[in-house]
């Protein structure tokens, strides 16, 4: 681990008009550490890595990279500081193929001057090459992507976002439409980024993904931090305990536990009702009987 | 890791066929050319006395040419996912500055021309601005700016020349070299062309080789396929999105110059209504109207289907007041062919990856 954080954010606060997507949140990020990004639906994870990757700006705070306090416009400019980001929605263009999306943005180019051009054979071959390394083998690299099914598109953002990041890596949910085996795959990409010295910034909803490859984890809640670990200093129980918010478990259970109960005692109310209408039937018939 | 081996070759050599094909109908401006077709021999077989032949020929691309390279630069701006209404009347404005500095002025004509270009670029670049930075609709900003140059065209000539047209542009210094090199009449093998068609074929290979052969190209595509996505990934999508209105504001400007060296005249009523031509033309050359799809071979070709009707009604001799409902059938079995062959080679492409699924589980069997 090195001393001085690669990336780091101090005290940010993101508006969008009234809503206070971010407040006061502050983190750091490792070169050749997994740093696990975690907390509920709408805690503020992915505006805090848009953020990151230069989609938003900040209203408040401040953002270091690589030491140097720095502010990007346009996820353009971090991807050439060599900041790659898998985004939740993927930021594949459907109607364009595949070898086409691979490269947006950072096309190869060959020929000199007004002739320079994309380099069509490299890109082509290049996306093959690398999808086959994440277990997916592609004929085709003219197919529209739109085409593709929701787990071939999520690789081929990771597969994307691996072979461009140099520095930083940042995965939003890379593995929520993935099978087991790639969901797989994909934990082994993160663990080899950081082998590769790689600051991976890893966003999931699954404690187990993230414990099996995380060495930090900062639980955002609504906004603010809730708390920030280092590996050694969690377990898993007590990572997922914090993931969950362990009151609001015990509070959660208690109400399943009312519920349940409510439920029997109401369906004995039923029963019983139901047992006297019969006795009420039974007993007029016996009296229509007897008459 | 583990990666799934190579598949035995006689497979990829299936798909690979299947590939070709359908890559074929995937293209956009299949339906274009089928039309182009279409109305060719329904003329050639109408009236083949006028059709058939150079004369026929040269009647034809004269009437597509101007057309032609509009539609390009439209179909561009279209497949970045934008429109401009600005663009007919655009062409008369260039061509009046030019006219007005040049007679009025005593500029030289190329000066004239320089800085109705710039003005073009800047009123292209203004719209440009207008729409990414307030994220309106292209077809209102740019409905505007067609307003209030179309009052503009008509106010200012009136005003410097107390009519509605300049003339004596053939007076002026340095038209000469003008016309020589913007549309000047050359005869080929005894037939008169006007030379504005070599720049509608020039202009539709380079736009065809941005699109499809550069970086460029790819930054049209996606920026009109998603622009916030395209964004994502490190696209400057608004510097796309100016650069194209620039581009028709640029090519309505080539089409002003070409129509004051031609007719030696310009008139403040030029080019209005010929928006719709050039979107109708793109239209039909297989650009989708919700942007990030499209060819601009296919744009040339939909205005030569367009130069093919405007001819071919009148040497039929059928009054020319149908040409606008032979438009609007064109139109509609444009929209209806693209979106049928489309459909069909998704289609074929989810067919084809379903094969593809179960002939692997075959082999894993
Ligand atoms: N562009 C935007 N405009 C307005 N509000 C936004 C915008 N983006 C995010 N928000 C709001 O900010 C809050 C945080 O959203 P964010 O997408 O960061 O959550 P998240 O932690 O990624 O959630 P999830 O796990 O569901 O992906 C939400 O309340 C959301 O409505
Ligand atoms: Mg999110």
């Amino acid at each position: 681990m090195t001393a001085e954080p690669i990336l780091e954010v101090q005290h940010i606060t993101k508006l969008f008009g009234s809503v206070i997507a971010l407040s006061d949140v502050s983190a750091k990020v490792y070169a050749g550490e997994v740093t696990c990004l975690l907390g509920d639906n709408g805690a503020g994870k992915s505006t805090l890595i848009k953020i990151l990757s230069g989609v938003h700006q900040q209203t408040e705070g401040d953002y270091y990279f690589e030491g140097e306090k720095v502010k990007f416009n346009s996820p353009r400019e971090a991807l050439e500081r060599g900041i790659a980001t898998v985004y939740q929605d993927l930021s594949l263009i459907p109607l364009m193929p595949i070898w086409r999306n691979f490269f947006l943005g950072l096309e190869p180019v060959k020929g000199w001057g007004p002739f320079k051009r994309f380099d069509i054979d490299f890109a082509k071959r290049t996306v093959r090459q690398e999808l086959l390394k994440m277990g997916i083998d592609i004929r085709d690299p003219g197919q529209a992507v739109g085409t593709m099914s929701g787990g071939e598109r999520q690789s081929i953002a990771i597969a994307r976002a691996v072979y461009f990041g140099a520095k930083v890596l940042i995965l939003d949910e890379p593995t929520a439409a993935l099978g087991v085996k790639q969901a797989g795959v994909v934990l082994k990409y993160i663990v080899q980024a950081k082998a590769r010295g790689l600051g991976v910034i890893f966003i999931t909803h699954n404690p187990h993904h993230a414990y099996a490859v995380g060495d930090r984890f900062i639980i955002l809640k609504r906004g603010r931090t809730l708390g920030i670990w280092s590996k050694d200093e969690i377990t898993r129980e007590d990572m997922i305990r914090a993931m969950s918010g362990a009151d609001e478990l015990e509070a959660l259970s208690h109400e399943l536990d009312e519920l349940a109960r409510r439920d029997a005692a109401k369906k004995q109310l039923e029963l019983a009702q139901a047992e006297a209408e019969v006795a009420d039937e039974l007993e007029e018939g016996e009296k229509l009987f007897d008459e | 890791m583990t990666v799934k081996t190579a598949s035995p070759p006689t497979r990829d050599e299936r798909v690979a066929e299947l590939g070709a094909f359908r890559s074929m109908l995937r293209r956009p401006e299949v339906g274009a050319v089928l039309g182009a077709l279409v109305v060719w021999f329904f003329f050639a077989a109408i009236t083949p006395e006028h059709w058939i032949g150079l004369g026929g020929v040269a009647r034809i691309i004269d009437s597509s040419a101007t057309l032609g390279i509009m539609a390009i630069a439209v179909a561009l701006l279209m497949i970045g996912g934008e429109f401009d209404l600005s663009a007919g009347v655009m062409t008369g404005t260039a061509g009046l500055i030019a006219g007005l500095l040049s007679t009025q002025a005593g500029m030289n004509f190329w000066a004239a021309a320089g800085i109705a270009l710039v003005f073009a670029l800047t009123v292209g670049y203004i719209n440009g601005l207008m729409v990414v930075k307030t994220g309106l609709p292209s077809f209102i900003v740019t409905l505007a700016t067609f307003f209030i140059l179309r009052g503009a065209n008509v106010g200012v000539t009136k005003m410097l020349t107390d009519q509605v047209r300049v003339s004596g542009i053939d007076k002026v210094s340095g038209f000469a070299l003008a016309r020589t090199i913007f549309n000047t009449e050359i005869t080929i093998f005894g037939e008169k062309f006007w030379t504005a068609f070599i720049w509608w074929i020039v202009l539709a290979i380079v736009a065809t080789w941005i699109l499809q052969r550069t970086q460029w190209g790819n930054w049209i595509f996606a920026t009109g396929g998603d622009a916030n996505a395209a964004r994502n990934v490190g696209v400057p999508a608004m510097k796309v999105k100016i650069a194209l209105f620039m581009t028709t504001a640029g090519a309505a400007w080539l089409v002003g110059i070409m129509n004051d060296v031609r007719l030696r005249s310009a008139v403040a009523s030029q080019g209005i209504g010929q928006e719709f031509v050039y979107i109708i033309a793109a239209v039909i050359g297989g650009c989708l109207l919700t942007g990030g799809y499209g060819s601009a071979i296919g744009a040339a070709i939909g205005a030569l289907i367009f130069g093919m009707a405007r001819v071919g009604i009148v040497f039929v001799g059928w009054p020319t007041d149908w040409f606008f409902s032979f438009l609007g059938v064109m139109l509609l079995v444009a929209v209806l062919v693209n979106n049928y062959t489309r459909k069909r080679a998704e289609a074929m492409t989810t067919a084809m990856a379903k094969a593809r699924a179960e002939s692997q589980e075959e082999d894993e069997a």
